[in-house]
């Protein structure tokens, strides 16, 4: 995995804001399980949400995505409130979220991530087969297009996700853990991609379990624990004073430098 | 057969599709018994429609009766987000109460109307031809088939308009959600459907036929398919099948119309559960059986790819090599032998050059984490399965 070097990028601070999140808080039967964060997450950075089990990471991805509803809060995408900028955003739900013995195909589920650009009512047609098929060789799953979507390994089902958000044709992704449960090839096919969506300037934001590949992998990290401990670039932020910060004991990895 | 037959059959028929439709979408959303509890919760609603309206034959009947329907998901999810009950305790706790609401009523004040409880909850499909629309002189046909062919059309060109949204919201609520399909919204419109249809079918063939009309032809559907199209497609064609040989074989035995369809339905589902070729119950121990077997021969051809030495590889002494009784053994060894595994020479087990490939590129697999690429690869070399 040497090859997967993260280039160093250059100030970021004349950059536009792809999502801006003011003070908000999420609660479930009102405990609150985001504390009044706020978070800049400039255009065209890959980032990283780390945090322990339970700190919010895919609850603040929900609420920014207008899934789960705040109870105080805004959320700005592009300057404009999320329901005007739809179409600026491809999500990747956990790859547990949804069942997978569903009767349908994978290109059929990859197909579904250009529901959003049509709209109500409307069917898709060719251009959103041809669109879908692209996406699915792109992440290299066209040879299993017709398979149905139980007989994926699980790397694979990871895969269908990716091609289903990639096909959405985004400027912003946000990804739930898109490395959990996937064999070593797809990590790096995934993370591949991931770098050439911010070649293309393309902001993506993941939400990441594996400290030890934070700085290999991403160039900016949000550190949160039910409230937002640090966010900026991984070679400034990402130290062992945040990490213990966040992870509550004396939490140490090496950092290669 | 007679007119009347073939009102009935055309009746059960088509709300057997009008089930099936919602069925499938509540069978993959696994809330099945959500239908149970509309069909018993929409009976208050009926009555007290009628009161208001002193019609039986009013259209503001289902309204109401659908109405209920629908406040009865609100109940059941309103108790279950409390975290103090499970779903299928609240749906347990509401539909009882709404219906026993509904009962009392009835004792009480429509003893003079002929909505019985027996009615309610099996349906009197053989009495529908005789409760008929006329247009002044005309007749324009049953009452109840004028009913379930509209709500058959509504329900078939809400499908045609949101079968996208639908699927999309069943499989993936959370990406349904950020590309702007509320799935609350489609929840909701599938509750009112599913509550409109019971109501529609209820009159006709009653709360405990309506639930088998809508859970066992998409259940069946299920495990034969991996398309949903096709279980669309699958469990409207079971429905009607039932539907029509339910007719007849209460015709045969002179019995409940209602209680020989549901007595199809079981029957059909039954047959499908045990034959249906990937996901029965025989196909699966079938499948089971052959796996296991495979396992063998994989394992008996990595021990022979280990061991060049002679005495490793004797015919006799493999059985207490690898540890197995006779008949496996023996089934191993002629599995191996069909497919050109092995070749045995004076008692002596070698690998064939296939068997050698065959091997090779499973031990790749397995130590690169790619046990599923076993299965595709053995397309590729056996001539005969396990």
């Amino acid at each position: 995995m040497s090859e997967i070097k993260i280039q160093e990028k250059t100030s970021v601070s004349e950059h536009k804001m792809a999502v801006q999140v003011d003070d908000l808080t999420v609660a479930y039967n009102y405990k609150p399980v985001l504390w009044d964060i706020d978070l800049e997450i400039p255009e065209g950075v890959l980032m990283a949400i780390v945090g322990p089990n339970g700190a919010g990471k895919s609850t603040l991805i929900k609420a920014i995505l207008g899934i789960l509803k705040p109870i105080a809060g805004s959320v700005t995408i592009y300057g404009k409130p999320y329901d005007e900028q739809r179409k600026l955003v491809a999500y990747v739900p956990q790859k547990g979220s949804v069942d997978w013995d569903f009767p349908t195909t994978a290109l059929d589920v990859v197909m579904m991530g250009t529901y959003g650009s049509l709209g109500w009512i409307k069917r898709p047609g060719l251009k959103e087969k041809k669109a879908s098929l692209e996406a699915l060789e792109k992440v290299g799953m066209l040879a299993f297009k017709n398979r149905q979507i139980s007989q994926l390994s699980g790397g694979q089902q990871q895969r269908i996700f990716l091609a289903r958000a990639l096909v959405q044709d985004a400027s912003i992704y946000f990804m739930d853990e898109p490395f959990q449960g996937v064999d070593a090839t797809t990590e790096i096919a995934i993370i591949n991609i991931l770098k050439e969506l911010r070649k293309a300037g393309k902001t993506v934001i993941v939400v990441h379990h594996d400290l030890q590949t934070v700085p290999e992998y991403f160039d900016w990290v949000t550190f949160l624990n039910v409230k937002k401990i640090a966010t900026g670039p991984v070679k400034d932020i990402f130290n062992d004073d945040n990490l213990t910060k966040t992870y509550g004991i004396n939490y140490k990895v090496s950092i290669q430098e | 057969m007679n007119n009347a037959q073939l009102e009935i059959q055309l009746i059960a028929s088509l709300v057997a599709i009008a089930c099936a439709i919602p069925g499938t979408f509540l069978v993959l959303r696994k809330m099945a018994m959500i239908s149970d509890a509309i069909s018993h919760s929409i009976l208050p609603g009926l009555v007290i429609g009628f009161f208001i309206t002193q019609d039986l034959n009013s259209p503001l009947l289902i309204l109401f009766a659908a109405l209920t329907g629908v406040i009865t998901v609100v109940l059941v999810e309103r108790i279950q987000k409390t975290g103090l009950v499970k779903e299928d305790t609240a749906i347990g706790l509401v539909f009882p109460v709404l219906f026993s609401i509904g009962v009392i009523l009835i004792a009480k004040n429509a003893n003079d109307i002929h909505l019985d409880i027996d009615a309610v909850l099996l349906g009197e499909l053989a009495f529908a031809p005789f409760d008929r629309i006329y247009l002044g002189q005309t007749d324009m046909g049953p009452k109840s088939l004028w009913v379930i062919g509209t709500i058959l059309l509504i329900t078939i060109g809400l499908l045609f308009a949101f079968f996208k949204e639908l699927k999309l919201s069943t499989f993936d609520a959370g990406l349904s959600a950020s590309l702007g399909f509320s799935p609350v919204l489609i929840h909701y419109g599938l509750m009112t459907v599913t509550s409109v249809t019971t109501v529609g079918a209820f009159d006709a063939v009653g709360a405990i036929l309506v639930v088998a009309l809508m859970i066992a032809p998409a259940a069946s559907a299920y495990l034969l398919t991996t398309d949903l199209k096709k279980m669309l497609g699958l469990a409207v064609s079971f429905g009607v099948f039932s539907a029509i040989s339910g007719y007849w074989l209460a015709h045969w035995l002179d019995a409940s119309i209602a209680g020989s369809i549901t007595t199809m339905l079981g029957l059909l589902f039954l047959v499908i559960y045990l034959f249906a070729p990937s996901k029965g119950l025989i196909a699966v121990i079938y499948r089971e059986k052959q796996q296991r077997t495979e396992v063998s021969l994989l394992t008996f051809l990595l021990h022979l790819k280990n061991h060049t030495e002679e005495n490793e590889r004797h015919v006799n002494h493999l059985q207490e090599h690898i540890n197995w009784q006779k008949v496996r053994a023996k089934t191993v060894l002629d599995l191996a032998l069909k497919n050109n595994m092995i070749l045995i020479d004076n008692d002596i087990v070698s690998l064939t050059q296939k068997g050698d490939e065959f091997t090779s590129k499973a031990i790749d697999y397995i130590i690169t984490n790619e046990d599923a690429q076993i299965e595709d690869m053995k397309d590729d070399f056996f001539l005969f399965r396990g």
